[in-house]
């Protein structure tokens, strides 16, 4: 066990997360009310996994710049674990849904699901659906490293256009679209209250430090298990 | 390098020509889909409808027409172009030589389109832009999904498994985009702002093709 602080840290903010999350005051909006405290699960997870690609994009870029089968085994359980954050995401998505825009707004299914903030989060999930058939297709590893890594990359490339520019041209029922007056209370400091930013970025942190851990252990045991393929 | 790409492009050409089989495939391809769509409609579609219709269908072509890039070329035959040229080259040419195919393709299809399932289009002429400028994407897209594809030894549908995700976003711009051709009245700039991220994008493509495909071409 090396490197234990984070660990701690992250055991320590997700307490806080939970008991603070269930627990402290928060703003009580029409329609959103208590449900605000979602915000804390909910976009935590979409910041993890995005987060959890980047590091896999990283490593992807780090493999084909050294060939060391190890960045690929790192690039392969990030991508794995941010697709679990990405399906965590769209399950807690759905809670917060069906007690606002079901209940309160009476939107229909059909309108929820053309989303552009779904549909991008479809896409990656898609995306990375796509990656780990590709992999799953080569019988010699160094080809499956360098193939999927130049997969990766360009999917990632072109990932981000579609969940981080889209949303932003056409019109969403989520916050931060055009025409609404709520701004981007996701990255904006001054869309959000500060009561939630008490435990909103505390939270980020935690969630995201508890998806590398999930990886890093994922990744102990894969490089156990093939010792003898990495070559230092 | 810029007479060196054009080779490699007239290469392809040549090839083309010379297996017409392949080339009329695509378009007998094109021209049974579009036959079978007019079929199953019971009237033709409505302006949306027919504007969905047309891009699903340009998105299958391409997997059609693009797929046999990197497929077709054998193993001795990738071994040939190894030694005389360089990977960028390489892959700029066949992003080329792919776009003018797919532009080909795009006119057939469309006008097959018109012929069969009326004609809802009002801006012809910005509809054709917009088939051209989505042609282009669709097709640069997939000439690298294919030599990822190529070698994983697998046929066409690992493209469309990893193609459509990554189309996705272009093509739903591009769906948005076409309604400009159809009467809808956009705010003033944006189409031309829709265009240029989708001009954005392509770049983007060319740029992350020149760049990877080097590590796909050694072996």
């Amino acid at each position: 066990m090396q490197k234990k602080w984070w660990k701690i840290l992250s055991f320590l903010l997700l307490t806080y997360t939970i008991i603070g999350g269930f627990l402290l005051d928060v703003p009580h909006l029409s329609i959103l009310n208590e449900t605000i405290r979602n915000l804390y699960f909910h976009v935590c997870m979409w910041f993890g996994m995005m987060i959890l690609f980047i590091i896999s994009f990283v490593y992807s870029i780090k493999y084909l710049r050294s060939f060391n089968y190890k960045n690929d085994i790192y690039a392969k359980n990030f991508a794995a674990v941010g697709a679990l954050f990405g399906i965590l995401g769209y399950a807690t998505g759905t809670v917060w849904a069906s007690y606002t825009w079901v209940t309160d707004q009476g939107q229909s299914l059909g309108s929820i699901l053309k989303e552009p903030k779904l549909i991008g989060a479809a896409i990656a999930l898609l995306i990375y659906a796509a990656y780990f058939v590709l992999r799953g297709s080569f019988t010699d590893i160094d080809k499956r490293a360098r193939i999927s890594a130049v997969y990766n990359i360009f999917a990632f490339a072109m990932l981000f256009p579609s969940i981080w520019i889209i949303p932003r041209l056409v019109g969403s029922l989520h916050p931060g679209a055009p025409g609404s007056d709520s701004g981007n209370p996701a990255l904006n400091f001054n869309d959000i209250d500060s009561r939630l930013r008490m435990v909103f970025y505390p939270a980020i942190i935690g969630w995201t430090l508890l998806g590398v851990w999930i990886t890093t252990l994922k990744i102990r045991l894969e490089l156990l298990r093939d010792k003898t393929l990495i070559h230092e | 390098m810029i007479s060196r790409v054009s080779v490699l492009i007239k290469k392809d050409i040549l090839l083309e020509l010379r297996q017409q089989h392949t080339f009329y495939g695509i378009l007998l391809y094109i021209a049974s889909t579009i036959f079978v769509l007019y079929l199953s409609l019971p009237e033709s579609p409505e302006a949306n409808v027919w504007n969905s219709l047309f891009w699903v269908i340009q998105l299958f072509v391409c997997v059609n027409a693009v797929a046999k890039s990197f497929l077709q070329e054998s193993r001795g035959r990738m071994l040939y172009f190894y030694t005389i040229t360089s990977p960028v080259e390489y892959i700029l040419a066949k992003l080329f030589y792919n776009i003018i195919l797919m532009l080909i393709m795009s006119m057939v299809s469309l006008l097959l389109f018109y012929i069969f399932l009326d004609n809802p289009v009002t801006e012809g002429l910005t509809f054709t832009g917009i088939v051209l400028l989505g042609g282009t994407s669709i097709s640069l897209v997939f000439t690298l999904m294919s030599a990822i594809a190529a070698k994983a030894q697998q046929n066409a549908a690992l493209i469309a498994i990893l193609g459509f995700p990554v189309i996705l976003p272009q093509l739903l711009l591009l769906m948005r985009l076409s309604k400009a051709a159809f009467a809808e009245v956009f705010r003033e700039g944006a189409v031309l702002q829709l265009a240029g991220l989708i001009g954005l994008m392509d770049f983007l493509v060319i740029i992350l093709a020149v760049i990877l495909f080097p590590y796909l071409w050694k072996d």
